[in-house]
Protein backbone atom coordinates (compact mmCIF):
# COMPACT_ATOMS: atom_id res chain seq x y z
CA UNK A 1 0.00 0.00 0.00
CA UNK A 2 0.94 3.47 -0.83
CA UNK A 3 1.88 5.99 2.05
CA UNK A 4 -0.49 8.60 0.79
CA UNK A 5 -3.75 5.53 1.50
CA UNK A 6 -2.54 5.08 4.99
CA UNK A 7 -5.06 6.43 7.05
CA UNK A 8 -5.00 6.03 11.42
CA UNK A 9 -7.97 5.25 12.53
CA UNK A 10 -9.33 7.54 15.49
CA UNK A 11 -8.17 5.99 17.99
CA UNK A 12 -4.86 5.22 16.53
CA UNK A 13 -4.58 9.00 15.70
CA UNK A 14 -4.83 10.26 19.18
CA UNK A 15 -1.96 7.28 20.42
CA UNK A 16 -0.10 9.21 17.28
CA UNK A 17 -0.86 12.82 17.87
CA UNK A 18 0.40 11.72 22.11
CA UNK A 19 3.46 10.27 20.86
CA UNK A 20 5.62 13.21 20.12
CA UNK A 21 4.57 15.26 23.65
CA UNK A 22 5.47 12.06 25.08
CA UNK A 23 8.57 12.13 23.12
CA UNK A 24 9.74 15.43 24.29
CA UNK A 25 8.99 14.83 27.65
CA UNK A 26 11.07 11.67 28.46
CA UNK A 27 13.83 13.43 26.43
CA UNK A 28 13.38 16.34 28.83
CA UNK A 29 13.64 14.00 32.14
CA UNK A 30 17.05 12.49 30.64
CA UNK A 31 18.01 15.82 29.76
CA UNK A 32 17.34 16.89 33.71
CA UNK A 33 18.71 13.84 34.88
CA UNK A 34 21.91 14.55 32.59
CA UNK A 35 22.46 17.57 34.45
CA UNK A 36 21.39 17.06 37.81
CA UNK A 37 24.48 14.45 37.69
CA UNK A 38 26.88 16.67 36.61
CA UNK A 39 25.78 19.63 39.08
CA UNK A 40 23.29 18.40 41.80
CA UNK A 41 22.39 22.11 42.35
CA UNK A 42 21.77 23.15 38.77
CA UNK A 43 18.68 25.58 37.71
CA UNK A 44 17.82 25.52 34.03
CA UNK A 45 16.29 22.36 33.69
CA UNK A 46 14.82 21.59 36.90
CA UNK A 47 13.71 17.90 37.70
CA UNK A 48 9.95 17.13 37.84
CA UNK A 49 10.00 16.81 41.02
CA UNK A 50 11.89 20.48 41.93
CA UNK A 51 8.93 22.04 39.43
CA UNK A 52 6.09 19.87 41.90
CA UNK A 53 7.67 21.11 45.08
CA UNK A 54 8.26 25.42 43.58
CA UNK A 55 4.93 25.18 42.61
CA UNK A 56 3.33 23.60 45.94
CA UNK A 57 3.86 26.55 47.53
CA UNK A 58 2.24 28.99 44.55
CA UNK A 59 -0.83 26.64 44.14
CA UNK A 60 -2.30 26.01 48.22
CA UNK A 61 0.16 28.44 49.80
CA UNK A 62 -1.45 31.95 51.01
CA UNK A 63 1.13 34.99 50.10
CA UNK A 64 1.94 36.85 53.58
CA UNK A 65 1.99 39.96 51.18
CA UNK A 66 -1.09 40.07 49.98
CA UNK A 67 -3.39 36.62 51.42
CA UNK A 68 -4.09 35.67 48.16
CA UNK A 69 -2.98 31.98 46.50
CA UNK A 70 -0.71 33.42 43.82
CA UNK A 71 -1.13 30.94 40.91
CA UNK A 72 -4.94 31.40 41.22
CA UNK A 73 -4.60 35.06 41.39
CA UNK A 74 -2.40 35.33 38.31
CA UNK A 75 -4.84 33.09 36.66
CA UNK A 76 -7.70 35.17 37.18
CA UNK A 77 -5.98 38.11 36.26
CA UNK A 78 -4.97 36.85 32.84
CA UNK A 79 -8.01 35.47 32.54
CA UNK A 80 -9.87 38.52 33.47
CA UNK A 81 -7.70 40.52 30.88
CA UNK A 82 -7.82 38.10 28.48
CA UNK A 83 -11.59 37.77 28.76
CA UNK A 84 -12.55 41.31 28.68
CA UNK A 85 -10.47 41.93 25.76
CA UNK A 86 -11.16 39.68 23.63
CA UNK A 87 -14.91 40.14 24.36
CA UNK A 88 -14.46 43.70 23.70
CA UNK A 89 -12.96 42.74 19.99
CA UNK A 90 -15.81 40.69 19.31
CA UNK A 91 -18.51 42.59 20.07
CA UNK A 92 -17.24 45.92 18.21
CA UNK A 93 -15.86 44.13 15.30
CA UNK A 94 -19.24 42.25 15.16
CA UNK A 95 -20.96 45.82 14.87
CA UNK A 96 -17.92 47.11 12.56
CA UNK A 97 -17.16 44.80 10.46
CA UNK A 98 -21.06 43.58 9.15
CA UNK A 99 -21.28 47.79 8.70
CA UNK A 100 -18.44 47.83 6.55
CA UNK A 101 -19.13 44.15 4.92
CA UNK A 102 -23.12 45.28 4.34
CA UNK A 103 -22.44 49.02 3.63
CA UNK A 104 -20.52 50.13 0.40
CA UNK A 105 -20.20 53.44 1.45
CA UNK A 106 -19.36 53.17 5.23
CA UNK A 107 -16.62 50.92 3.88
CA UNK A 108 -15.53 53.48 1.32
CA UNK A 109 -15.45 55.80 3.93
CA UNK A 110 -13.61 53.46 6.84
CA UNK A 111 -11.72 50.84 5.15
CA UNK A 112 -8.44 52.94 4.81
CA UNK A 113 -8.49 53.72 8.82
CA UNK A 114 -9.15 50.02 9.68
CA UNK A 115 -6.33 48.60 7.47
CA UNK A 116 -3.94 51.74 8.42
CA UNK A 117 -4.26 50.37 12.77
CA UNK A 118 -4.05 46.82 11.26
CA UNK A 119 -0.49 47.55 9.85
CA UNK A 120 0.59 49.17 12.97
CA UNK A 121 2.24 46.76 15.55
CA UNK A 122 0.32 47.01 18.26
CA UNK A 123 3.27 46.47 20.69
CA UNK A 124 4.69 50.16 19.65
CA UNK A 125 1.69 51.25 21.11
CA UNK A 126 2.24 50.23 24.17
CA UNK A 127 3.85 52.96 25.17
CA UNK A 128 1.33 55.40 24.32
CA UNK A 129 -1.30 53.19 26.01
CA UNK A 130 0.64 53.36 29.66
CA UNK A 131 0.95 57.02 29.17
CA UNK A 132 -3.09 57.73 28.33
CA UNK A 133 -4.81 54.75 30.38
CA UNK A 134 -1.86 54.67 32.87
CA UNK A 135 -0.76 51.29 34.40
CA UNK A 136 -3.45 49.78 35.41
CA UNK A 137 -6.07 47.28 33.94
CA UNK A 138 -7.15 50.08 30.94
CA UNK A 139 -4.00 49.75 29.16
CA UNK A 140 -3.33 46.33 29.22
CA UNK A 141 -7.06 45.50 28.00
CA UNK A 142 -6.67 47.96 25.54
CA UNK A 143 -3.76 46.50 24.09
CA UNK A 144 -5.82 43.53 23.38
CA UNK A 145 -8.25 45.23 21.58
CA UNK A 146 -6.05 47.59 19.75
CA UNK A 147 -4.42 44.51 18.50
CA UNK A 148 -6.87 41.92 17.80
CA UNK A 149 -10.06 43.86 16.32
CA UNK A 150 -8.61 45.52 13.31
CA UNK A 151 -7.91 41.82 11.49
CA UNK A 152 -11.38 40.73 12.77
CA UNK A 153 -13.28 43.48 11.47
CA UNK A 154 -11.55 43.09 8.10
CA UNK A 155 -12.04 39.48 7.95
CA UNK A 156 -15.56 40.13 8.98
CA UNK A 157 -16.30 42.57 6.37
CA UNK A 158 -14.47 40.29 3.70
CA UNK A 159 -17.14 38.00 4.42
CA UNK A 160 -19.93 39.49 4.94
CA UNK A 161 -19.31 41.53 1.49
CA UNK A 162 -18.67 38.28 -0.25
CA UNK A 163 -22.04 36.44 0.60
CA UNK A 164 -23.45 35.75 -3.00
CA UNK A 165 -25.52 38.35 -4.75
CA UNK A 166 -27.93 36.30 -5.72
CA UNK A 167 -28.61 35.75 -1.59
CA UNK A 168 -29.47 39.06 -1.11
CA UNK A 169 -31.55 39.78 -4.12
CA UNK A 170 -33.42 36.85 -3.29
CA UNK A 171 -34.02 37.99 0.60
CA UNK A 172 -35.15 41.37 -0.82
CA UNK A 173 -37.64 39.51 -3.67
CA UNK A 174 -39.07 37.89 0.18
CA UNK A 175 -39.59 41.22 1.44
CA UNK A 176 -36.55 42.13 3.64
CA UNK A 177 -35.92 45.42 4.41
CA UNK A 178 -32.15 46.79 4.88
CA UNK A 179 -32.56 45.79 8.66
CA UNK A 180 -34.05 42.22 7.83
CA UNK A 181 -31.69 41.76 5.79
CA UNK A 182 -28.86 42.12 7.91
CA UNK A 183 -30.66 40.48 11.12
CA UNK A 184 -31.81 37.54 8.71
CA UNK A 185 -29.35 37.04 6.38
CA UNK A 186 -25.78 38.63 7.19
CA UNK A 187 -25.72 38.29 11.17
CA UNK A 188 -26.18 34.77 11.42
CA UNK A 189 -23.22 33.90 8.26
CA UNK A 190 -20.67 36.32 10.19
CA UNK A 191 -21.05 34.49 13.34
CA UNK A 192 -19.20 31.23 12.59
CA UNK A 193 -16.85 33.23 11.03
CA UNK A 194 -16.50 35.39 14.53
CA UNK A 195 -15.70 32.15 16.07
CA UNK A 196 -12.70 31.47 13.32
CA UNK A 197 -11.48 34.74 13.60
CA UNK A 198 -11.01 34.69 17.66
CA UNK A 199 -9.48 31.25 17.46
CA UNK A 200 -6.94 32.47 14.97
CA UNK A 201 -6.47 35.71 17.27
CA UNK A 202 -5.65 33.88 20.38
CA UNK A 203 -2.19 33.11 19.57
CA UNK A 204 -1.66 37.16 19.25
CA UNK A 205 -4.04 38.03 21.90
CA UNK A 206 -1.77 35.94 24.81
CA UNK A 207 1.33 37.51 22.96
CA UNK A 208 -0.14 41.25 24.02
CA UNK A 209 -1.64 40.14 27.10
CA UNK A 210 1.87 38.42 28.07
CA UNK A 211 3.93 41.73 26.91
CA UNK A 212 2.11 44.34 28.79
CA UNK A 213 1.78 42.28 32.05
CA UNK A 214 6.03 41.78 31.67
CA UNK A 215 6.35 46.06 31.27
CA UNK A 216 4.05 47.04 33.78
CA UNK A 217 1.65 44.70 35.92
CA UNK A 218 1.94 43.69 39.69
CA UNK A 219 -0.18 40.73 38.94
CA UNK A 220 -0.47 37.63 36.20
CA UNK A 221 0.56 34.64 34.91
CA UNK A 222 3.27 36.87 32.27
CA UNK A 223 4.14 39.42 35.25
CA UNK A 224 4.46 36.13 37.30
CA UNK A 225 7.32 34.63 35.16
CA UNK A 226 9.09 37.96 34.22
CA UNK A 227 9.71 38.59 37.92
CA UNK A 228 10.93 35.17 38.88
CA UNK A 229 13.02 35.14 35.56
CA UNK A 230 15.26 37.48 37.98
CA UNK A 231 15.99 34.21 40.38
CA UNK A 232 16.51 31.91 37.18
CA UNK A 233 13.73 29.77 38.50
CA UNK A 234 12.87 27.82 35.75
CA UNK A 235 10.91 25.70 38.25
CA UNK A 236 8.37 28.10 38.10
CA UNK A 237 8.20 29.28 34.52
CA UNK A 238 7.73 26.05 32.83
CA UNK A 239 4.82 24.94 35.13
CA UNK A 240 3.44 28.58 34.22
CA UNK A 241 4.44 28.16 30.67
CA UNK A 242 2.76 24.58 30.40
CA UNK A 243 -0.68 26.34 32.49
CA UNK A 244 -0.59 29.37 29.64
CA UNK A 245 -0.56 26.43 26.67
CA UNK A 246 -3.31 24.06 28.01
CA UNK A 247 -5.20 27.63 29.09
CA UNK A 248 -5.09 28.50 25.43
CA UNK A 249 -5.74 25.04 23.95
CA UNK A 250 -8.75 24.94 26.10
CA UNK A 251 -10.27 28.15 24.96
CA UNK A 252 -9.82 27.24 21.39
CA UNK A 253 -11.45 23.53 21.85
CA UNK A 254 -14.37 25.52 23.73
CA UNK A 255 -14.59 27.79 21.04
CA UNK A 256 -14.68 25.27 18.08
CA UNK A 257 -17.44 23.31 20.20
CA UNK A 258 -19.47 26.27 20.59
CA UNK A 259 -19.22 27.10 16.76
CA UNK A 260 -19.70 23.14 16.42
CA UNK A 261 -23.11 23.31 18.27
CA UNK A 262 -24.39 26.57 17.61
CA UNK A 263 -23.72 26.88 13.33
CA UNK A 264 -23.98 23.05 12.81
CA UNK A 265 -24.82 24.44 8.92
CA UNK A 266 -21.42 26.06 8.64
CA UNK A 267 -19.63 22.49 9.70
CA UNK A 268 -20.84 20.21 6.98
CA UNK A 269 -18.95 19.26 4.43
CA UNK A 270 -19.97 20.95 1.52
CA UNK A 271 -20.52 18.46 -1.98
CA UNK B 1 -55.68 38.32 -21.02
CA UNK B 2 -53.99 41.25 -19.13
CA UNK B 3 -50.19 42.14 -19.48
CA UNK B 4 -48.26 42.03 -15.87
CA UNK B 5 -44.98 43.24 -17.32
CA UNK B 6 -45.02 45.51 -20.05
CA UNK B 7 -41.10 46.87 -21.56
CA UNK B 8 -41.97 50.23 -23.71
CA UNK B 9 -38.72 50.98 -25.58
CA UNK B 10 -36.31 49.80 -23.11
CA UNK B 11 -32.70 50.61 -23.39
CA UNK B 12 -29.90 49.30 -21.28
CA UNK B 13 -26.46 51.10 -21.75
CA UNK B 14 -23.21 50.80 -19.95
CA UNK B 15 -21.11 53.93 -20.87
CA UNK B 16 -20.83 53.39 -24.85
CA UNK B 17 -21.96 49.75 -24.61
CA UNK B 18 -25.75 48.94 -25.49
CA UNK B 19 -26.44 45.89 -24.24
CA UNK B 20 -30.19 45.66 -25.11
CA UNK B 21 -32.16 48.26 -27.61
CA UNK B 22 -35.53 49.16 -28.31
CA UNK B 23 -37.36 46.28 -26.69
CA UNK B 24 -40.97 46.67 -26.58
CA UNK B 25 -43.02 43.65 -25.37
CA UNK B 26 -45.81 42.77 -23.21
CA UNK B 27 -46.08 39.64 -20.90
CA UNK B 28 -49.36 38.42 -20.41
CA UNK B 29 -50.89 37.16 -16.95
CA UNK B 30 -50.22 33.50 -17.07
CA UNK B 31 -48.07 33.16 -19.59
CA UNK B 32 -45.02 31.02 -19.50
CA UNK B 33 -42.26 33.07 -21.09
CA UNK B 34 -39.12 31.34 -22.26
CA UNK B 35 -36.21 33.47 -22.95
CA UNK B 36 -33.15 31.88 -25.16
CA UNK B 37 -30.44 33.52 -26.75
CA UNK B 38 -26.41 33.15 -27.59
CA UNK B 39 -24.35 34.10 -24.46
CA UNK B 40 -23.96 37.48 -23.91
CA UNK B 41 -27.01 38.45 -26.16
CA UNK B 42 -28.53 40.58 -22.78
CA UNK B 43 -31.09 37.77 -21.84
CA UNK B 44 -30.06 38.04 -18.28
CA UNK B 45 -29.51 41.94 -18.26
CA UNK B 46 -33.32 41.48 -19.90
CA UNK B 47 -34.18 39.16 -16.47
CA UNK B 48 -32.65 41.94 -14.28
CA UNK B 49 -34.53 44.37 -15.63
CA UNK B 50 -37.47 42.67 -14.68
CA UNK B 51 -36.28 42.48 -11.50
CA UNK B 52 -35.47 45.38 -10.68
CA UNK B 53 -32.10 44.54 -9.85
CA UNK B 54 -31.47 47.68 -12.59
CA UNK B 55 -33.04 50.33 -13.94
CA UNK B 56 -33.26 50.81 -18.08
CA UNK B 57 -31.03 53.45 -19.20
CA UNK B 58 -33.98 54.59 -21.70
CA UNK B 59 -37.64 53.67 -21.79
CA UNK B 60 -40.13 52.12 -19.02
CA UNK B 61 -40.85 49.33 -17.20
CA UNK B 62 -44.22 48.78 -16.03
CA UNK B 63 -45.44 46.21 -13.77
CA UNK B 64 -49.41 45.93 -13.87
CA UNK B 65 -49.44 49.01 -15.28
CA UNK B 66 -47.30 50.99 -12.93
CA UNK B 67 -43.65 52.01 -13.01
CA UNK B 68 -41.42 49.39 -11.71
CA UNK B 69 -39.24 51.05 -8.95
CA UNK B 70 -35.51 49.98 -9.44
CA UNK B 71 -35.37 47.74 -6.48
CA UNK B 72 -36.33 44.05 -6.00
CA UNK B 73 -39.50 43.73 -4.84
CA UNK B 74 -41.73 40.87 -3.34
CA UNK B 75 -43.90 41.02 -6.30
CA UNK B 76 -41.41 39.54 -8.53
CA UNK B 77 -39.72 36.46 -6.73
CA UNK B 78 -36.70 34.72 -8.51
CA UNK B 79 -34.76 31.24 -8.39
CA UNK B 80 -31.04 31.74 -9.41
CA UNK B 81 -28.61 28.91 -10.78
CA UNK B 82 -26.94 28.38 -7.27
CA UNK B 83 -27.15 30.38 -4.04
CA UNK B 84 -30.42 30.81 -3.87
CA UNK B 85 -31.48 29.51 -0.61
CA UNK B 86 -30.16 30.56 2.70
CA UNK B 87 -27.22 28.04 3.88
CA UNK B 88 -28.17 28.85 7.87
CA UNK B 89 -31.71 28.16 7.63
CA UNK B 90 -33.24 24.60 7.62
CA UNK B 91 -35.64 24.13 4.37
CA UNK B 92 -38.54 24.94 6.29
CA UNK B 93 -37.03 28.38 8.05
CA UNK B 94 -35.68 29.05 4.23
CA UNK B 95 -39.61 29.04 3.06
CA UNK B 96 -40.76 30.74 6.45
CA UNK B 97 -38.18 33.88 5.66
CA UNK B 98 -40.78 35.55 3.20
CA UNK B 99 -43.60 35.33 6.34
CA UNK B 100 -41.23 36.22 8.54
CA UNK B 101 -40.49 39.28 6.81
CA UNK B 102 -43.82 40.64 6.14
CA UNK B 103 -45.54 39.90 9.52
CA UNK B 104 -42.47 41.04 12.15
CA UNK B 105 -40.37 44.53 10.55
CA UNK B 106 -38.04 44.30 13.41
CA UNK B 107 -37.24 40.95 14.60
CA UNK B 108 -38.49 39.50 11.39
CA UNK B 109 -39.35 36.22 13.50
CA UNK B 110 -42.87 35.16 14.24
CA UNK B 111 -44.05 33.79 17.77
CA UNK B 112 -47.02 31.73 18.69
CA UNK B 113 -50.25 31.79 16.33
CA UNK B 114 -48.78 33.54 13.51
CA UNK B 115 -45.50 30.82 13.86
CA UNK B 116 -47.99 27.86 13.71
CA UNK B 117 -49.90 28.90 10.60
CA UNK B 118 -46.53 30.09 9.17
CA UNK B 119 -44.86 26.88 10.23
CA UNK B 120 -48.20 25.05 8.76
CA UNK B 121 -48.21 26.89 5.30
CA UNK B 122 -44.59 26.04 4.88
CA UNK B 123 -45.15 22.69 5.29
CA UNK B 124 -47.54 22.21 3.05
CA UNK B 125 -45.49 24.11 0.36
CA UNK B 126 -42.55 22.01 0.64
CA UNK B 127 -44.59 18.89 0.48
CA UNK B 128 -45.82 20.60 -2.98
CA UNK B 129 -42.57 20.76 -4.10
CA UNK B 130 -41.89 17.51 -2.85
CA UNK B 131 -39.63 18.18 -0.08
CA UNK B 132 -42.00 17.05 2.75
CA UNK B 133 -39.38 14.84 4.25
CA UNK B 134 -36.76 17.21 4.64
CA UNK B 135 -38.58 19.99 6.58
CA UNK B 136 -35.24 20.53 8.94
CA UNK B 137 -33.09 19.41 6.92
CA UNK B 138 -29.89 22.41 6.02
CA UNK B 139 -29.47 22.99 2.02
CA UNK B 140 -26.01 21.67 2.75
CA UNK B 141 -27.51 18.39 3.32
CA UNK B 142 -30.03 18.59 -0.18
CA UNK B 143 -29.34 17.59 -3.55
CA UNK B 144 -29.06 20.25 -6.47
CA UNK B 145 -32.20 19.16 -7.60
CA UNK B 146 -34.00 19.58 -4.09
CA UNK B 147 -32.22 22.85 -3.59
CA UNK B 148 -33.93 24.28 -6.64
CA UNK B 149 -37.24 22.65 -5.37
CA UNK B 150 -36.78 24.51 -2.03
CA UNK B 151 -35.68 28.00 -4.04
CA UNK B 152 -38.94 27.55 -6.11
CA UNK B 153 -40.91 26.91 -2.86
CA UNK B 154 -39.41 29.94 -0.98
CA UNK B 155 -40.31 31.92 -3.69
CA UNK B 156 -43.66 31.02 -4.27
CA UNK B 157 -45.02 31.48 -0.97
CA UNK B 158 -44.32 34.94 -0.98
CA UNK B 159 -47.36 34.93 -3.99
CA UNK B 160 -45.39 36.98 -6.83
CA UNK B 161 -46.80 38.19 -9.63
CA UNK B 162 -43.84 37.24 -11.63
CA UNK B 163 -41.67 34.45 -10.85
CA UNK B 164 -38.19 34.77 -13.08
CA UNK B 165 -36.07 31.69 -13.32
CA UNK B 166 -32.98 32.60 -14.14
CA UNK B 167 -30.87 29.15 -16.02
CA UNK B 168 -32.85 27.37 -12.88
CA UNK B 169 -32.15 23.86 -14.34
CA UNK B 170 -28.59 24.54 -15.95
CA UNK B 171 -26.29 22.67 -12.99
CA UNK B 172 -29.03 19.60 -12.74
CA UNK B 173 -28.36 15.88 -14.50
CA UNK B 174 -31.19 15.29 -17.51
CA UNK B 175 -32.94 12.63 -15.58
CA UNK B 176 -33.27 15.53 -12.55
CA UNK B 177 -33.75 17.96 -14.60
CA UNK B 178 -37.01 16.25 -16.64
CA UNK B 179 -38.71 15.74 -13.20
CA UNK B 180 -37.87 19.68 -12.63
CA UNK B 181 -40.28 20.03 -15.98
CA UNK B 182 -42.68 18.23 -14.45
CA UNK B 183 -42.59 20.44 -11.27
CA UNK B 184 -42.49 24.11 -12.41
CA UNK B 185 -45.56 22.87 -14.91
CA UNK B 186 -47.41 21.71 -12.35
CA UNK B 187 -46.94 24.23 -10.36
CA UNK B 188 -47.57 27.21 -12.88
CA UNK B 189 -50.98 25.61 -13.55
CA UNK B 190 -52.09 25.32 -10.05
CA UNK B 191 -50.63 28.58 -8.95
CA UNK B 192 -51.72 30.29 -11.83
CA UNK B 193 -48.09 31.52 -12.61
CA UNK B 194 -46.44 33.67 -14.53
CA UNK B 195 -43.31 32.90 -15.54
CA UNK B 196 -39.98 34.25 -17.26
CA UNK B 197 -37.22 31.84 -17.50
CA UNK B 198 -33.81 32.37 -19.23
CA UNK B 199 -32.48 29.17 -20.57
CA UNK B 200 -29.89 28.20 -22.21
CA UNK B 201 -31.45 24.69 -23.51
CA UNK B 202 -33.67 25.16 -26.50
CA UNK B 203 -35.84 22.07 -26.16
CA UNK B 204 -36.42 23.08 -22.42
CA UNK B 205 -37.84 26.75 -23.87
CA UNK B 206 -39.88 24.60 -25.92
CA UNK B 207 -41.21 22.11 -23.53
CA UNK B 208 -42.02 24.83 -20.81
CA UNK B 209 -43.03 27.85 -22.67
CA UNK B 210 -46.38 29.42 -23.94
CA UNK B 211 -43.79 31.78 -25.84
CA UNK B 212 -40.58 31.63 -26.76
CA UNK B 213 -38.47 34.90 -27.24
CA UNK B 214 -35.13 34.69 -29.01
CA UNK B 215 -32.90 37.38 -28.09
CA UNK B 216 -29.88 38.29 -30.23
CA UNK B 217 -28.36 41.62 -32.01
CA UNK B 218 -30.23 42.59 -35.39
CA UNK B 219 -27.23 44.33 -36.88
CA UNK B 220 -23.75 44.08 -35.84
CA UNK B 221 -21.01 46.66 -37.12
CA UNK B 222 -17.86 44.31 -37.08
CA UNK B 223 -15.25 47.69 -35.86
CA UNK B 224 -17.46 48.43 -33.12
CA UNK B 225 -19.33 45.55 -32.21
CA UNK B 226 -20.44 47.20 -28.68
CA UNK B 227 -22.64 49.42 -30.12
CA UNK B 228 -25.36 47.60 -31.44
CA UNK B 229 -27.52 46.07 -28.83
CA UNK B 230 -29.60 43.13 -28.69
CA UNK B 231 -33.17 42.77 -28.51
CA UNK B 232 -36.55 40.05 -29.42
CA UNK B 233 -35.47 38.85 -32.66
CA UNK B 234 -38.03 36.28 -32.74
CA UNK B 235 -41.34 36.23 -30.70
CA UNK B 236 -43.14 33.03 -30.98
CA UNK B 237 -46.21 32.25 -29.07
CA UNK B 238 -46.59 28.31 -29.07
CA UNK B 239 -50.18 26.52 -29.53
CA UNK B 240 -48.35 23.22 -29.00
CA UNK B 241 -45.57 22.20 -26.63
CA UNK B 242 -43.13 19.85 -27.19
CA UNK B 243 -43.81 16.69 -25.04
CA UNK B 244 -42.22 16.71 -21.70
CA UNK B 245 -40.51 13.13 -22.77
CA UNK B 246 -38.83 15.22 -25.51
CA UNK B 247 -35.06 13.49 -25.25
CA UNK B 248 -32.47 16.21 -24.76
CA UNK B 249 -30.79 17.32 -27.92
CA UNK B 250 -27.36 19.45 -27.65
CA UNK B 251 -27.22 22.70 -29.52
CA UNK B 252 -24.17 23.40 -28.58
CA UNK B 253 -24.38 26.54 -31.80
CA UNK B 254 -26.78 28.20 -28.93
CA UNK B 255 -24.14 29.23 -26.67
CA UNK B 256 -21.33 29.36 -28.21
CA UNK B 257 -20.24 33.23 -29.07
CA UNK B 258 -19.48 33.66 -32.35
CA UNK B 259 -20.34 37.37 -32.72
CA UNK B 260 -18.11 38.34 -30.13
CA UNK B 261 -20.61 40.20 -28.32
CA UNK B 262 -19.11 39.97 -24.93
CA UNK B 263 -17.07 42.73 -26.28
CA UNK B 264 -15.99 44.56 -22.94
CA UNK B 265 -15.77 48.26 -25.18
Amino acid sequence: MRWVNVRPNPRSAILLGALPLLIALVVYCFASAARHAANPADKVLPTPAAMMDAMHGLLVDTDPLSGQLIFWADTAASLERLGLGLGICALSALLVGMVLGALPAARATFGALVTTVAVIPPIALLPILFIVFGLGETAKVALIVIGVTPFLIRDLADHVAALPREQIIKAQTLGASSWQLALRVALPQALPRLIAGLRLSLGPAWVYLISAEAIASDIGLGYRIFLVRRYLSMDIIIPYVAWISLLAIVMDVALLQLSRRAFAWAHQDHR
Amino acid sequence: MSEVLTFEDVWLEYGEKIVLERVTLGIAERSFVSIVGPSGAGKSSFLRLALGQEAPSRGRILLDGKPLPPECGPDRGVVFQRYSVFPHLTALRNVMFARECAGARFTARLFGGARRRAIEEATAMLAEVGLGDSLHAYPAQLSGGMQQRLAIAQALIARPRVLLLDEPFGALDPGIRQDMHRLILRLWEEHALTVLMVTHDITEAFKLGTRVLAFDKRRIDPHAPHRFGATAVYDLPLKTKLPLETPEVSISGITIDRISNNYQG
